[in-house]
């Protein structure tokens, strides 16, 4: 590491800032989670690193368990100390967020980086009227006079779409629907300007007028404050939309990393593949069948030991065993790319296969 | 196979569904009704998957359970293979039930944790007094075989299985019986995109087999779309628009279907940009109290566009063939003939003019209810 020392976290000499101006906004740098249970050591994040420029949008892409929300959790924070064991470096605005007290990083929280989820009543307090949690907000990071974030609050509920906000900003989440609710977690969220915002899952328990909603609003807001955005999601319908940069994650690892167009254009790995060819969509022509990807995913406590998509590839035969035995690194797929994939399969053999599957899927085009 | 009329194996009239709002005083009073279900009519025929799409609220659960009995109907008649089964008691019931059954959305609350599969998988052969040849043990297992399950975890628990192969168990139960319908409600939404495909292809395989028809109940338009010959879309109890599915998918004549197709992002990035998406202003009004007129007219883009015509908000649309297969409840539905689905320049000004138009300040509320409690049972009117 170049960094230099710039601050020294108290009662510890870990570096926590760094000077260099060459660090991305956000560096997550081999990180691990694992949380010891009964059954035995489950790997929710098993050696993910990334970096994300400012104003940037990212989608994490996986299903359920591949360790997508666990790596939000853990850059803002939000994972138990006592339940997770969490390694690696997590670098945002040049701040190592892993050497931070909590008290520091909550201090952070909510005014460099703020998290959407998808419950909004998993943010607001079903007690307390919303305008006054969303002041708490502001005065819990500025000091600012009540009547003034009162003023701020409600500029910040219109923004959001909020209609009748003079009236909204004194009720309770109950009163309001699910849609609603979710703006007003959004305003929240942003009420600090933060330079992160995270979104997990951010429209999966709304309908999709509403969720064209809040992705436009997300879309808007995102360049009227030049926030920087994680959005994790299973909906590559929701990525395609919003996305400039995707990760797939699968099996606690990102297994592809490359611009959306990218992913969707010359997609590389056979999970990213069986994914773009397992699903129904709405610009392809109906054909009958789909094509799943076979099998279900890795147990988080038995990942396999090479590849972790290997019981389920289609093409693990053509590397001669090495996807059983040995774990693939994150590489590049060629000179000077910024296109990176897990995968023990030639670069050759990749893209033979990739147009085949791609070809198949788009002669089916709608 | 016998069928009923029109060769039908399901014939819906005029199905009312409502639950009443009870106060919370010492006597309770009805003090109102929520209109989930509000006079739908449809046919599925032999072999035929329809899809009821929507989005919460609008009923298409209410219905999906109205037809099964699960929920009495209000009002409305309900033939199964010709017999009305509105207004049937349990054990009349019963021979009605042998040719129908349901798969759920939530694999895990679906299946009793107590029970294993095989006595789970052989509940229907029991309750309908039914001996396969070979023995239900047998005939079992070879359910299990069919669904892509090992005939060996016979004696397992639920708990034992992954979400897919949970819903692999519900369909074993649901298929046992050979029934002439099932009635799917939001199959695949609980489970992983790698896995939904799985399910969809069983679902698809099966319907082949045993010449099954499907009630397909979901929220996801690309998957409706992929398993159904024949589309509803239900908006606020009433379903708006029916039609082959590839009719309804090239050619919507109804302005929700439209916003509600325009809304599902595609996973192409190039596509999905340029498309112009009609975003619609607000929530769903209550069905406690749906507005007068189209209930749709309160957040219709075509309304505004059109210069709030009074028909809207005073006369009831129903629903009317506009072709030999296609029926649509809008008075305007002409508007929209000729034009493109979502990329058409006057939908984009519309949709931009219904943007810029400010919110409707009288929406229902969520808490307007309070004070008073829904209750589960539906009223019976005459």
């Amino acid at each position: 590491m170049i960094g230099r020392l710039h601050k020294t976290a108290p009662g510890g000499s870990v570096a926590v800032a760094d000077a260099n101006d060459d660090r991305p906004f956000l560096e997550v740098k081999d990180l691990f989670v694992k949380f010891p249970t009964e059954d035995g050591l489950v790997h929710a994040v098993d050696g993910v690193s990334f970096t994300l420029e400012r104003g940037k949008t990212l989608a994490i892409v996986g299903e359920s368990g591949s360790g997508k929300s666990v790596t939000a959790q853990a850059i803002m924070g939000l994972l138990d100390r006592h339940q997770a064991k969490v390694s690696g470096e997590i670098w945002l605005d040049r701040l190592n967020l892993l050497a931070l007290k909590p008290a520091e990083v909550q201090a952070l929280r909510g005014e460099r980086m703020a998290m959407i989820f998808q419950d909004p009543m998993s943010s607001l307090h079903p007690f307390y009227r919303i305008g006054d949690q969303i002041i708490e907000a502001i005065q819990a990071h500025r000091s600012v006079s009540k009547s003034a974030a009162r003023h701020e609050t409600l500029e910040m509920l219109k923004r959001v779409g909020i209609p009748a906000a003079a009236r909204r900003i004194d009720a309770y989440p109950h009163q309001l629907s699910g849609g609603m609710r979710q703006r007003v977690m959004i305003a929240m969220a942003l009420i600090n300007s933060p330079a992160l915002l995270i979104a997990d899952e951010p429209t999966t328990a709304l309908d999709v007028t509403v969720q064209a909603q809040i992705l436009e609003l997300i879309k808007q807001l995102q360049a009227e404050f030049g926030t920087t955005v994680i959005v994790i999601t299973h909906d590559l319908g929701i990525v395609a939309d919003v996305a400039d940069e995707v990760a797939v994650m699968y099996g606690a690892r990102i297994v592809e990393r490359a611009t959306t167009q990218e992913i969707y254009e010359h997609p590389e790995m056979p999970y990213t593949l069986g994914l773009l060819s397992s699903i129904a969509r709405m610009d392809r022509d109906v054909t009958g069948r789909l094509e799943p990807i076979r099998g279900n995913p890795p147990s988080a406590i038995r990942l396999p030991s090479g590849c972790v998509f290997e019981p389920r590839c289609p093409y693990s035969g053509l590397t001669g065993g090495l996807s059983k035995t040995t774990r693939p690194e994150l590489l590049p797929t060629g000179s000077g790319t910024d296109h990176l994939v897990r995968c023990h399969l030639l670069p050759e053999q990749r893209r033979e296969i990739a147009a085949e599957v791609m070809g198949k899927l788009r002669s089916v085009k709608a | 196979m016998s069928e009923g009329q029109n060769g039908s194996i399901v014939q819906v009239r005029g199905l009312r569904t409502y639950f009443p709002i009870k106060s919370r005083s010492l006597i309770p009073r009805v003090v109102g009704q929520v209109m989930a279900v509000d006079g739908i009519d449809f046919d599925i025929g032999a072999g035929e998957t329809l899809g009821l799409v929507g989005e919460s609220g609008s009923g298409k659960t209410t219905a999906a359970r109205s037809v099964l009995m699960l929920v009495k109907p209000t009002s409305g008649s309900v033939k199964i293979d010709g017999t009305e089964i509105t207004g049937l008691n349990a054990r009349q019931l019963r021979p009605i039930r042998r040719k129908t059954s349901m798969i759920f959305q939530d694999p895990y609350n679906a299946l009793n944790p107590r029970h294993t599969v095989g006595a789970i998988i052989s509940a229907p052969f029991e309750i309908q007094n039914v001996k396969p040849e070979g023995g239900v043990k047998r005939a079992v297992q070879d359910l299990m075989q069919r669904v892509g399950l090992n005939p060996e975890h016979y004696n397992r628990y639920p708990n034992e299985f992954s979400g897919g192969q949970r819903q692999r168990i519900g369909i074993a139960r649901a298929v046992a019986l050979h029934p002439e319908l099932i009635v799917c409600d939001e199959p695949v939404s609980a489970l992983d995109v790698s896995i939904q495909a799985q399910i969809l292809n069983l679902l698809h395989d099966l319907q082949n087999e045993f010449n099954i028809a499907y009630l397909f109940v979901a929220h996801d338009l690309a998957v409706v779309r992929q398993v159904s010959h024949r589309i509803a879309v239900m908006y606020l109890g009433h379903i708006v628009e029916s039609a082959p599915r590839k009719t309804i998918y090239s050619m919507p004549l109804h302005p929700y279907t439209r916003s509600l197709l325009s809304a599902v992002p595609v996973p192409d990035p190039v596509r999905q940009r340029q498309r112009t998406r009609i975003v619609l202003q607000g929530d769903v009004p209550s069905p406690i109290d749906p507005p007068p007129g189209c209930v749709f007219h309160t957040r219709c883009w075509l309304y505004e566009r059109l210069g709030k015509p009074e028909r809207c908000r005073t006369e009831e649309p129903l629903l009317r063939p506009f072709t030999t297969d296609q029926t649509v409840a809008c008075h305007f539905a002409e508007e929209l003939v000729g034009q493109g689905v979502g990329e058409s320049a006057a939908e984009a000004a519309a949709a931009a003019a219904a943007l810029s138009a400010t919110p409707d300040d009288d929406e229902p509320e969520a808490g307007a209810d309070a004070g008073a409690t829904i209750q589960e049972s539906p009223v019976q009117q005459a």
